[in-house]
């Protein structure tokens, strides 16, 4: 196969690049089920207590987006299987980011025209970093089922779970590298991809939770094929055949996209411009608007509108899950305050979709870093804009647009709720309203990225995004966990009052939160006139 | 006189890096003036400095009249910059960029633009990511050309172009002097700063060596002679300004500074010269002198 001349060199290549990177994550994923089902073995010693608390937490039916439906026997491989559910996710994201990352990234920047020069074959490139992931989440997975017998649970259930998880990662990046052949720009191929995830994972989310006649979803997706493998329970082990298979599918059908196109192209062949600018683009505001439209109507469409409408159709199913369970209620009401069901999982849902908005705010607060680095923010401030003009146009999309998109969730939740229950005219305020007591936390968020952007700009990238991991992490695990509430208290979200409710909106969290996203903004800002540009 | 800009003694560094070392540039209004330099002299620090995106951290600079610092946002729309290499929006066309920059700068002479697009042979429809780093480079060179600016200020801005393109770089550049534009421009095409500049700064590791116009640069450097004696030299080595002396019986070749001409001709002419040969020096002899990795003295 002179086609594939060269594979080897280049998975050498790819290990080298990835040297550092890849055993980083490598490593937290192989390690964090071990810990989880170590710091759970100690809590929950007996199947009773383990039965307690997946009880506690499958009357979420938030966590149930999130986990799938509860394991059938309280076994502690069982509950740790379910419960770090969010790990295969995240293994998918690695795959398909890092696949993109090898492919289309490098094609962009040039470099695989120089190695396609050399004695490459032409499909060495994508099948080398299809089997360069591949090897690296099946390695995972083998560490991750190491990690499980440690803990004293089954041989056969780790084995399960791990390569649930090593699948997760071999699945997308099948659709990575599909995704990679379609656009030209690898930042689309990124999106494409991920968009299939979070599709993948909203679809698989909705037929757990609504279950009855939609519970068909919850085995429609690949990502729902690693759920229903229920290692330690079920152990479907015929899954991973269908995993394999899928993805030999997608690989193969990957190359035969890859070797119909030119080195460069997508699919789509590139079109042409204007050959003048439209009167839009004749300001630094215009200049950002045509930068950060693409994503605006993409957040608001996706999370806005697919997100908000599945968010309001799910509430009213499962409030009716809840009603008939006194002992639940109960349990719902010590979270989330005297509401009813269907107003704590319209609150819990939009919770998640502030964080996902949160990202959102701080990758378009990035932009301005992409934007330095590339060196293109030079030859907007040569000719006659000012810094602060500059970084307000972006400013203006990294915190209106989150503000967009999340007004946009909360009105079609509230519709589709409001329709759902008949009270269209009550829901649609309640929602909205629910929906935008978030933003203070995400503003802040993204105030944090900006004035990292000005005081650190190499580190801003890692900074917002290390602090919205952090969040994460508190808000699904810190409780969990049992984490002291002044640790809790780091995330701006827990100072987010709970609503739709019937309780007051004690208006000085959102009041701090906000002069605290006001004030690291200004400071950002600050630092951004009096520093050099570029920083690279 | 009014100078376009005057920097002194400028100083910057990256951390350790030291990039300028008390740098000095004068460059007089309507005259284009050569920045050269070898690789890592300081040269887009510098034009970065005079830009206001980096700040100095010592010595004065003054660009039309006004801090480069502080008066950015005014100084940006009375010039153009074209950077080396030319970095455009993926999604953005050529002309959409054009036309952008322009706006920005308070607008744009549409009839240039149009004959700039005709003359750099640049379809302004395709997509940035599209363009070639050569077509990259003309975007730039458009966008900055076709604005009626007082002064440019052009790092290596023909990196990329081809020959033919480089030739109507030149003229350009050359019209735009006649209409009393001023231009700064760093380049290591030697012809080129030969056909377009008045006076050059040579800079080398963060200090200007050298400054002047090309005639007096070449005063200062060394004529290589070539002579044919009737008895063999001596004494000639001692002279000062004598270089590379070889002797072969009676025939020497050596090199000599320019101010010392007058001097060893006379030394020359004791032992009979039989017949000489004078080269004048080359550019390219005069900027590779300076660019040697020998020490700053």
């Amino acid at each position: 196969m002179t086609s594939l001349t060269g594979t080897g060199t280049l998975v050498r290549l790819i290990l080298r690049r990835d040297r550092v990177l890849m055993p980083i994550w490598m490593l937290c994923m192989a390690l964090l089920p071990m810990g989880l089902a170590s710091g759970t073995a100690s809590l929950y010693p007996t199947d009773a207590g383990r039965q307690g608390y997946i009880d506690s937490l499958a009357a979420s039916p938030m966590l149930l987006l999130f986990y799938g439906q509860k394991p059938a026997e309280p076994s502690l491989g069982a509950l740790i299987f379910w419960r770090s559910a969010t790990g295969i996710v995240i293994m998918g994201l690695i795959g398909l980011l890092v696949v993109i990352r090898h492919t289309r990234v490098e094609e962009e920047a040039g470099r695989r025209e120089l190695l396609g020069s050399a004695v490459v074959g032409r499909h060495a490139a994508l099948t080398a970093a299809v089997l360069t992931v591949s090897g690296a989440s099946l390695v995972v997975g083998v560490l991750v089922a190491l990690g499980m017998i440690s803990q004293q649970t089954p041989a056969s259930g780790a084995f399960a779970m791990g390569f649930a998880w090593a699948f997760a990662g071999i699945l997308y990046a099948g659709v990575g590298a599909l995704a990679a052949q379609l656009t030209t720009g690898a930042g689309t191929a990124r999106g494409i991809a991920g968009a299939v995830l979070g599709l993948d994972f909203l679809l698989r989310g909705v037929g757990d939770v609504a279950g009855g006649g939609l519970s068909w979803l919850a085995w429609a997706t690949p990502l729902s094929w690693v759920y229903k493998v229920h290692a330690y329970t079920d152990d479907r082990w015929w899954l991973f055949a269908i995993c394999a298979a899928v993805t030999v599918v997608l690989a193969y059908a990957a190359l035969r996209l890859s070797a119909r196109r030119d080195l460069g192209a997508g699919l789509l062949p590139p079109r042409l411009g204007p050959a003048t600018a439209p009167a839009s683009l004749s300001s630094a505001f215009g200049l950002a608007w045509r930068l950060h439209r693409g994503s605006l109507l993409g957040w608001t469409v996706g999370l806005g509108v697919v997100g908000g409408v599945l968010f309001g159709g799910v509430a009213k199913t499962a409030s009716s899950l809840l009603e008939g369970n006194g002992q639940l209620t109960e349990i719902m009401e010590r979270i989330g305050g005297k509401s009813v069901a269907s107003d704590i999982f319209v609150g819990g849902s939009l919770g998640i979709g502030a964080i996902a908005v949160a990202a959102y705010g701080i990758s378009a607060a990035l932009r301005m870093r992409t934007e330095e680095a590339a060196l293109r923010s030079e030859p907007v401030l040569t000719a006659g804009v000012s810094r602060l003009r500059w970084a307000a146009g972006h400013l203006t999309f990294a915190l209106l647009g989150p503000t967009v998109v999340m007004a946009a969730t909360g009105l079609f939740a509230g519709l589709v709720y409001g329709a759902s229950t008949g009270e269209i005219g009550r829901q649609v305020p309640r929602v909205v309203g629910a929906a935008l007591v978030q933003m203070p936390a995400v503003w802040l968020l993204t105030g944090l990225t900006v004035a990292a952007y000005g005081l650190l700009p190499r580190l801003s990238p890692a900074v917002g995004w290390v602090a919205l991991s952090l969040c994460v992490l508190l808000g699904q695990v810190g409780a969990a966990l049992q984490l002291d509430q002044l640790v809790l208290d780091v995330s701006p979200f827990t100072h987010i009052p709970h609503l739709p409710g019937p309780a007051a909106v004690p208006a000085t969290p959102l009041l701090v939160l906000t002069a605290l996203a006001a004030a690291l903004t200004a400071a950002g800002l600050a630092a951004l006139r009096n520093r050099d540009i570029p920083v690279t | 006189m009014d100078n376009a800009i005057s920097v002194v003694g400028l100083t910057k560094s990256f951390g350790q890096a030291k990039a300028l070392d008390g740098l000095d540039l004068t460059v007089a209004r309507g005259e284009v003036h050569g920045f050269l330099g070898p690789n890592g002299a300081g040269k887009t620090t510098t034009i970065r400095i005079l830009l206001g995106l980096l700040r100095a951290d010592g010595g004065t600079a003054t660009l039309l009249g006004g801090d480069p610092w502080r008066d950015a946002v005014a100084l940006h729309r009375r010039l153009a910059y074209v950077p080396g290499d030319v970095t455009l929006w993926p999604n953005l066309s050529g002309g959409e960029v054009i036309d952008l920059l322009g706006r920005l700068r308070g607008g744009l002479n549409a009839a240039k633009r149009k004959d700039l697009l005709e003359r750099f042979d640049l379809d302004p429809r395709k997509k940035g990511r599209a363009y070639s780093k050569g077509n990259r480079q003309k975007v730039g060179l458009i966008a900055a050309l076709a604005s009626d600016v007082e002064l440019l200020l052009l790092d290596e801005p023909t990196s990329g172009l081809d020959p033919l393109m480089e030739e109507v770089f030149r003229q350009v550049v050359a019209e735009e002097t006649r209409n009393g534009r001023t231009v700064l421009l760093s380049s290591h095409i030697l012809s080129e700063v030969e056909a377009l500049c008045d006076r050059v700064s040579i800079i080398r590791q963060g200090r200007t060596v050298e400054t002047g116009t090309l005639a007096e640069l070449r005063h200062l450097t060394r004529t290589h002679i070539t002579a044919e004696l009737a008895t063999p030299p001596n004494g000639l080595a001692q002279l000062p300004g004598v270089h590379d002396l070889k002797t072969d019986g009676a025939t020497v070749r050596f090199q000599v500074d320019q101010a010392e001409l007058d001097a060893v001709l006379r030394q020359l002419t004791t032992h009979g010269v039989r017949g000489l040969v004078s080269q004048p020096p080359t550019l390219e002899e005069l900027f590779l002198r300076h660019y040697e990795t020998e020490p700053v003295r």
